[in-house]
């Protein structure tokens, strides 16, 4: 389907779920609802025991998935399941991605992804420097690879980010690891200001949590954003609470519908896009 | 710009997420500048300081008894005579001044023993900068005095609750702080493990060992050791101790991992009940190095096991999965019954209360004594204070001739310490 079509129209509203969290059935419907309420396209954590970019929030997603029974196989089921009709990302770290299959290296993973409808990934462990194998298997399957723009992030690097990014460019809007915030970085405009000129969408995220925070992102000229911890937060109390599918679903669609909202109203406080 | 090659072989590199990237650039310049070039004398008041506040060098001492048990030469390389009581300070004093020399404010580093955390704690005591220590909370059970020690020199310690709350754990976790604070702060790693340039600077602050330790050979017995044993958990000791011997090539050089409880590994439930990363892990990428590793088949990483704290981590140095490929070092592994074994020997028979984990290089000569050549040194990377609750309660659970008759702390109405 290919990543950019999510953000052709509008401000792309791009949520994040861990796979499996809390397990199989209950996350195949959390999914789904994020689609029903206006996703543009999904990231699907593939959960690692090792998380060393992500916060408290996401890492809890992960243990409880992994507890679960998650692993790459079942992941790629997972997927294949799915029923939605938006792109999906696979965001997960390298060393899952390096071991799968029989032969070292990227290639069986990025096959078996495009083969149940994986349309990119996203690796935050994995920098420009080492990305050439992944970079290559993605191209020969035709999916994308998406990089991560820190707050720190040199000129220097991101030339060489802006070589190998396809699908969109994801844009932190702070320093750290991943968790939802009360309010959101004020490193946002000025990383998408470095990266005005490129010619992949911008996607925020980092710490987005509300339809404010969305509005405000968009506002500052993001093309979509990006949010995790703030609706792994509902999968969690969920859990916590052994609340029916249904109604943590219906508050998963809710939120997620309001982020959308707030992306959409982003866009009437901006300049508008010089596009017909 | 970088000239240092990040890896070795196929091993090591730079797999750290994005936030960090300029910091591992900056730290790479930096050891580049200071470390190989000494700009601004760095490496002189580095080397000076390790001699007046350390006690460099220690001294290489041969063991009476030892000798005659194995009819070989047995020299040992008395790290544990080393400021804090291990080898952990020659790398965490070099981090620390070299944290100075970049003009960063603040220290973080992880802990597994605590004896990495200790030695960061002192140097950033003596240097008079802010430290802060995660540990994970498994660990600080087991090392109580370690705790005390960090608290006492006026670092703070955050304890890591995820996971089983050990060496790994803590390693993640304080990889997450750093991307919260590059700006400012230093991450003192405490291995020879980790993203480009820790590795080659940790060995490179460590090899002062090998470098005194080959030199103390020569003029002892008028040359080159035939044997250099050392344990291996993360691997800084190990590099270490071997650095300036890998180009001797008639120098044998043996790695002895934690062979834990068994080398049988249980995948469904996650446990390798050993850390024989060397011996028996396979490459996989952690902690921001492509390296060996325990891990299953998906490449999810398995929760080690050690008797001994600090050898107990599921990675190891991407430099000696290196050379265990190239046939240079040679990996083996001793289990928690035999290093409990040789602490008790080599505190009655040679007066040296090692730590556990050295304890494991002692074990691996007691049994492969016949396999050696004629002059061994033996590194004794750190003293055994810390691990003496802990060789207690264990020595309890087995049936050891060697170890003594404790019931006098029963006696006395107390148990343990």
């Amino acid at each position: 389907m290919g990543l950019e079509s999510a953000f052709a129209d509008e401000p792309a509203f791009v949520p994040y779920l861990a796979a499996g969290d809390p397990n199989y059935g209950d996350s195949l419907a959390y999914v789904e609802a994020l689609a029903a309420g206006g996703a543009d396209a999904i990231e699907l954590g593939l959960p690692f025991s090792e998380p060393i970019a992500e916060g408290t929030t996401i890492q809890n997603a992960i243990v409880r998935s992994l507890e679960a029974g998650m692993t790459p196989e079942r992941f790629f089921e997972f997927v294949a399941d799915l029923d939605v009709d938006v792109p999906l990302v696979c965001m997960t770290y390298y060393n899952l991605i390096y071991q799968y299959g029989q032969a070292a290296g990227p290639r069986p993973f990025v096959a078996r992804a495009a083969e149940v409808g994986i349309d990119g990934f996203v690796v935050p462990d994995l920098p420009a420097e080492e990305a050439g194998p992944l970079r290559a298997a993605c191209d020969e399957f035709g999916l994308d690879l998406v990089f991560i723009v820190a707050p720190t992030t040199t000129a220097e690097r991101l030339d060489r980010m802006r070589e190998q990014v396809s699908g969109y460019v994801y844009v932190q809007a702070r320093l750290g690891v991943t968790g939802a915030r009360d309010d959101v970085g004020d490193a946002t405009e000025e990383s998408l200001a470095r990266i005005a000129d490129w010619d992949v969408p911008k996607a925020v995220g980092f710490g987005i949590k509300t339809g404010d925070h969305a509005e405000r992102i968009v506002a500052s000229g993001a093309d979509g954003v990006i949010v995790g911890s703030a609706l792994v937060d509902i999968v969690a109390e969920g859990y916590e609470n052994d609340d029916p599918t249904d109604e943590v679903a219906g508050r998963l669609e809710a939120l997620a519908r309001e982020l959308k909202a707030g992306a959409l109203r982003g866009t009437q406080e901006r300049p508008q896009p010089e596009r017909t | 710009m970088s000239i240092e090659d990040p890896k070795f072989g196929e091993y090591g590199g730079q797999f750290v997420p994005e936030a960090l990237m300029p910091a591992i650039e900056e730290l790479a310049d930096a050891y580049e500048r200071y470390v190989l070039d000494n700009e601004d004398g760095f490496m002189d008041e580095f080397r000076s300081r390790l001699a007046d506040f350390g006690g460099r060098p220690t001294p290489l001492q041969y063991a009476d008894q030892l000798s005659a048990r194995y009819d070989t030469d047995i020299y040992l390389k008395r790290e544990d005579l080393l400021h804090g009581g291990a080898h952990k300070l020659n790398n965490a004093l070099g981090q620390v001044l070299l944290a100075k020399y970049m003009g960063k404010e603040r220290i973080i580093a992880e802990t597994g023993a605590g004896q990495h955390g200790t030695a960061t704690a002192m140097a950033a005591a003596h240097l008079n900068i802010p430290c802060e220590i995660y540990m994970g909370e498994t660990d600080i059970a087991r090392q109580r005095p370690n705790v005390f020690r960090m608290k006492i020199n006026g670092s703070e310690v955050v304890p890591v609750t995820v996971g089983r709350g050990t060496l790994k754990e803590a390693i993640s976790e304080t990889m997450r702080e750093w991307a919260t604070t590059v700006e400012n702060t230093h991450y003192v790693i405490g291995s020879v493990v980790g993203p480009h340039p820790f590795p080659k600077m940790v060995r490179d602050f460590q090899a002062v060992i090998s470098e005194e330790a080959r030199e103390q050979a020569i003029g002892k017995t008028g040359g080159l050791p035939t044997d250099v044993v050392a344990c291996a958990g993360g691997g800084s000791n190990t590099m270490g101790a071997f650095a300036e011997f890998v180009d001797d090539e008639s120098v044998d050089l043996h790695a002895v991992e934690a062979g834990g409880s068994s080398l049988e590994v249980d995948e469904k439930a996650g446990v390798a009940p050993n850390s024989a990363t060397l011996s028996t892990g396979d490459e996989g990428v952690l902690h921001g190095a492509r390296t060996k590793l325990l891990q299953d088949s998906d490449g999810q990483i398995m929760e080690s096991h050690s008797v001994s704290a600090g050898l107990d981590y599921a990675g190891v140095g991407p430099e000696l999965a290196h050379l265990v490929d190239e046939g240079r070092v040679n990996p083996v592994n001793v289990d928690d019954d035999l290093a409990l074994e040789a602490f008790h020997r080599l505190s009655q028979d040679e007066g040296i209360i090692p730590a556990l984990e050295t304890a494991h290089a002692f074990g691996y000569v007691e049994k492969h004594h016949d396999d050696l050549g004629d002059t061994v040194v033996i590194n004794v990377s750190g003293r055994g204070d810390k691990d003496l609750e802990t060789v207690i309660e264990e020595t309890e659970k087995r049936d050891l001739d060697i170890a003594p008759d404790m019931s006098i702390l029963q006696r006395m109405g107390g148990g343990g310490l």
